[in-house]
């Protein structure tokens, strides 16, 4: 018999809703088949079977909250197994030389720059987090199981100094995963108390906020309780999803946080909807869809190589730029259950057709709601395009902690005056929101003029970009 | 949890930490089988360890302090000892105890099946039962078998002489010499029991002093009353080999340093230690993993390779202690109920249930030393004990090992009179992380023994009514003020 837990969805996250139960007793499981849909703050995700068998038992319901570790299903006969059953605790036993051992196949550009700026920016978007995630190699579970952590023969009591701590204040650190050797007391003597516990367990996954954002309210802002809306008319309450709320708060903080610039441009996209068309086949021979926003992706980043300012995060607590040396550029995508917003790894690094492939997959993906986790973080910049839907210009909200984003509105046939006769010419509004904190307006103009220039002139990105 | 589907656990074995699981499991809505030989559960504890041991104990202790109340001017005379009747108490005590668990256990629908358990695979046992073989299915197993007596080589000798714990137990007689193999607790508990019986007691020590691993100013006063009350302690000394000889059996010691000597006794009692209880389990037929002195390897939830097989008390590593047993048996109950539980200990009490006791919990000096951890001692001795004076017991000694720098409670040993009851409090302090001056303002019952505690947490800060030291805290000031 073995059981299945519930892997590390990625760094930050440590619970879901189960929305969907696949499986029931009696099923044989295969290796990879889903069990279960659940919902995260980030995304709906299919929880995919690490273990092979006939379920046994099924330890979860729809509308359970689920944490990482938690035992979701019994199996009998399991045949390829794997260690996170054993150590959900045990942080080391995945070394931090493996940077996300996780499902999600992400690049790490942070190796790839050894240069000072991004080992600077490495640790704060890219932090290697020991991970216990589903393997996916098949193996003897004899020989997967056995840990490293396993020391059956040195009773706590006389291997070393216990934690500083009554038995309740240890079982609490355990039972919400926090590390109790690395909780500072505040009691006499450096005694470590229930307090000491939960502040540590708020404080570590927040530690990288520079404001507390846990509801979704703006920080710092009392919100004048609601009036009683069905004196005035019939209503209805919905519940929001977890995805909404986290929305919700993440709009909040930024908002709140970051005093926006909007600066709005028009740009001529004749040439560059020209080469769009005639290229346009060579992008769908490779399975991609060559759309504008596929070639702002690259003129984007090539704008970012050019004004590192704008590919970077604010420290307010060391006051330091952290300026990253990779461009993750994240497209918004609007779906059913809301804005999702999947990243672009290494767009500098890749070709237009290439990345015409790769957003058509995401988007797809991003739609039908089996994005990962991963493929939706560590974003640099973002791009979005209400072109489709009319909108011309907006003011769209930076995606904390970013500095910066470009927001594409619809282009149009335009009559323009030049060399002395009326020519139509397409022209594009473009709408650039930065963080004034960090970025002048003068500096915004720079950016955005450099991005419509390229567009105009598609060349300049090999001359300067 | 779906609530259609209970867990099937399946405990082989039902002592100290095979009862308790099981009982506990039932309470969690599992589908429980217990399984062991016995008729009631029990386990080696209750039939033939800690309780009957226990037993014999207080009637020895009771010889003996009739025999001590001469010097307070009361005289009993020889004590007449019907060991019949002895025998037959100890008996009626083991029977109410484990009859009541079998209460207990019908009442919390725990199947018991009486026989013996072997693994098939890691998801059937088989289970002989009076010639007939039941199979077992279950989602998770407990392995609880504990532990046997150990006889390596020139100890195991079969005869009806040569004794191990559960045989000296039984009490068939009292012989006139009593040889005992090992001054652990086992040999000095015994030694303490066929002594006041009236045996002729001698212990033969491999190593150069009594309960190897205690701290020594502990086991002093111990061994000085131990002394008394045999006649021999040969430390240093091995048994090379033994033989029956008809009238009794034939030793042969070989000390450290000197000669070889023989000396025939009517008995001998082997208590060198205990070993992990596997055999005949079919562990080989699942993943479980033994170490490589034959314990089961477990996790902190107490699971072993096999992700289906726990294993709980003496069988999953030291210390081999009962009370470990069934706090493991929590631990894994839990876990198998997919909480997130571990064992993890701050403090494992140890008693010998020798008179005086000797009991700790925690860190020992020796510990400390060992690991280097830096540490204060501050000891109060029973002769500054109003209540000890008063008992006639002031061989004793408490003392309590300090984290230096935070002054918490790592440890806590005592000897004498009712250490066994005593360490409890030090449980307490070191699992709460009390302080040194938490032990010193909590008020303490006068006149107890339990004040000594109190005097030592009084001596480390140079305040100590009773007792004049030049300890750590010479100066009063330093001490807390109330």
């Amino acid at each position: 018999m073995a059981d299945f837990v519930l892997p590390e969805l990625g760094e930050g996250i440590e619970d879901a809703d189960v929305l969907k139960v696949l499986v029931a007793v009696g099923d044989a499981v295969e290796v990879d088949q889903p069990i279960l849909e659940i919902e995260t703050e980030k995304a709906t995700l299919d929880v995919p079977s690490s273990v092979a068998g006939t379920v046994t038992g099924v330890l979860v319901k729809v509308g359970d909250t689920i944490k990482v570790g938690q035992r979701l299903l019994t199996l009998d006969g399991a045949a390829s197994a794997s260690a996170p059953a054993e150590e959900p605790s045990a942080p080391e036993a995945a070394s931090s030389e493996e940077p996300r051992a996780g499902a999600a196949p992400v690049e790490a550009p942070a190796e790839e720059g050894p240069d000072q700026g991004a080992a600077e920016a490495a640790p704060v978007e890219r932090e290697p987090k020991p991970e216990v995630a589903a393997p996916a190699k098949g193996g003897e579970e004899r020989d997967a199981v056995p840990s490293v952590e396993q020391q059956p023969e040195a009773p706590a009591a006389s291997s070393s100094v216990p934690p500083f701590a009554s038995p309740t204040v240890r079982r609490l650190a355990r039972e919400i995963g926090v590390d109790i050797a690395r909780v500072r007391g505040s009691g006499p003597g450096g005694r470590i108390d229930e307090e000491d516990v939960k502040r540590a367990a708020r404080e570590a996954p927040r530690a990288a906020l520079a404001a507390p954002a846990s509801s979704t309210a703006a920080p710092g802002i009392e919100i004048p309780p609601l009036p009683e809306f069905a004196a005035f008319g019939p209503v209805e309450r919905e519940s929001l999803s977890r995805f909404r709320r986290t929305v919700a708060r993440n709009m909040a903080a930024s908002w709140a946080v970051v005093p926006h610039v909007t600066l709005h441009r028009t740009v001529d996209v004749t040439e560059l909807e020209a080469l769009r068309q005639r290229y346009k086949q060579r992008a769908a021979d490779a399975g991609g869809s060559l759309t504008v926003t596929v070639i702002l992706l690259k003129i984007v980043a090539a704008a970012l190589k050019a004004h590192p300012r704008f590919n970077a995060s604010l420290d307010m607590a060391s006051n330091e730029l952290i300026l990253k040396r990779y461009y993750d550029i994240g497209v918004a995508v609007d779906t059913e259950r809301g804005l999702t917003v999947p990243v672009i790894r290494g767009v500098d690094d890749k070709n237009i057709v290439e990345l015409s492939v790769e957003l058509s997959d995401l988007a797809e993906r991003a739609r039908d709601g089996s994005l990962t986790v991963d493929e939706m973080r560590g974003g640099t910049f973002t791009l979005t395009n209400l072109g489709g839907m009319g909108i011309g210009e907006f003011t769209p909200i930076i995606n904390y902690p970013e500095v910066a984003v470009l927001g594409v509105g619809r282009a149009q046939q335009v009559p323009v005056f030049e060399d002395g006769k009326w020519e139509p010419r397409l022209q594009m509004p473009l709408s650039l929101s930065h963080d004034h904190r960090i970025i002048d307006g003068a500096d915004g103009a720079r950016f955005l003029t450099w991005i419509a220039e390229a567009i105009a002139e598609p060349l300049l990105i090999a001359l300067e970009g | 949890m779906t609530s259609e589907q209970p867990i099937r656990l399946a405990v082989i074995g039902a002592g100290p930490g095979g009862y308790p699981a099981a009982f506990l499991a039932a309470e969690y809505g599992m589908d429980v089988t217990l399984i062991d030989p016995e008729e009631h559960p029990g386990g080696v504890c209750l039939y033939r360890g800690c309780i009957p041991s226990k037993a014999l104990l207080h009637a020895a202790r009771l010889i003996r302090e009739s025999r001590e109340a001469e010097a307070w001017g009361i005289r009993f005379g020889q004590p007449e000892i019907d060991l019949d009747e002895l025998r037959a108490w100890k008996d009626r005590v083991v029977g109410r105890l484990v009859g009541g668990l079998g209460t207990l256990a019908r009442q919390r629908k725990v199947e018991h099946i009486r026989g013996m358990a072997r693994f098939r695979d890691a998801q059937t046992l088989h289970v002989r039962r009076d010639g007939e073989l039941v199979e077992v299915g279950f989602d998770a197993a407990i392995v609880a078998t504990g532990s046997v007596p150990l006889a390596p080589g020139a100890l195991r000798v079969d005869s009806p002489r040569v004794m191990d714990s559960t045989a000296a137990l039984e009490l068939h007689n009292v012989p006139q010499t009593l040889l005992i193999v090992g001054g652990g607790y086992i040999g000095l508990e015994m030694a303490t029991v066929y002594s006041a019986l009236g045996s002729e007691v001698t212990i033969v020590e491999m190593t150069s002093g009594l309960l190897p691993g205690a701290d020594r100013d502990l086991v002093t006063p111990l061994a000085r009353v131990v002394e008394d009350g045999v006649a021999e302690v040969l430390l240093d000394t091995r048994v090379t080999s033994m033989e029956d000889v008809g009238d009794g059996v034939r030793v042969t010691l070989q000390p450290a340093t000197g000669d070889e000597e023989t000396r025939t006794v009517e008995k001998v009692l082997v208590a060198v230690g205990r070993a992990p209880n596997t055999k005949d389990l079919g562990l080989e037929s699942t993943g479980v993993r033994l170490d490589a002195r034959g314990f089961i390897e477990v996790n902190e939830q107490r699971r072993t390779a096999e992700a289906s097989i726990y294993a709980v008390g003496d069988v999953a590593g030291h210390p081999m202690l009962a009370h470990k047993a069934t706090h493991e048996a929590r631990v894994a109950v839990e876990a198998i109920a997919g909480r997130p539980a571990a064992f993890a200990p701050a403090a494992i009490p140890a008693v010998v249930y020798t008179d005086p006791e000797l009991a700790w919990c925690g860190l020992t000096e020796l510990g400390a030393r060992e690991q280097g951890i830096e540490v204060d001692i501050a000891k109060f001795p029973w002769t500054a004990s109003g209540r000890a004076t008063t008992l006639g017991r002031t061989e004793g000694l408490t003392k309590l090992v300090l984290e230096r720098g935070t002054e918490r409670v790592l440890g806590v040993g005592i000897v004498g009179t009712n250490a066994g009851e005593l360490i409890a409090e030090g449980v307490l302090a070191v699992e709460m992380g009390a302080r040194a001056a938490d032990v010193q303002l909590a008020i303490h019952a006068h006149p107890t023994l339990s004040e000594t505690v109190m005097e030592s947490a009084e001596v480390f800060f140079g305040q100590s009514p009773h007792y004049a030291s030049r300890g750590r805290g010479a100066s009063a000031s330093r001490g807390p003020i109330a």
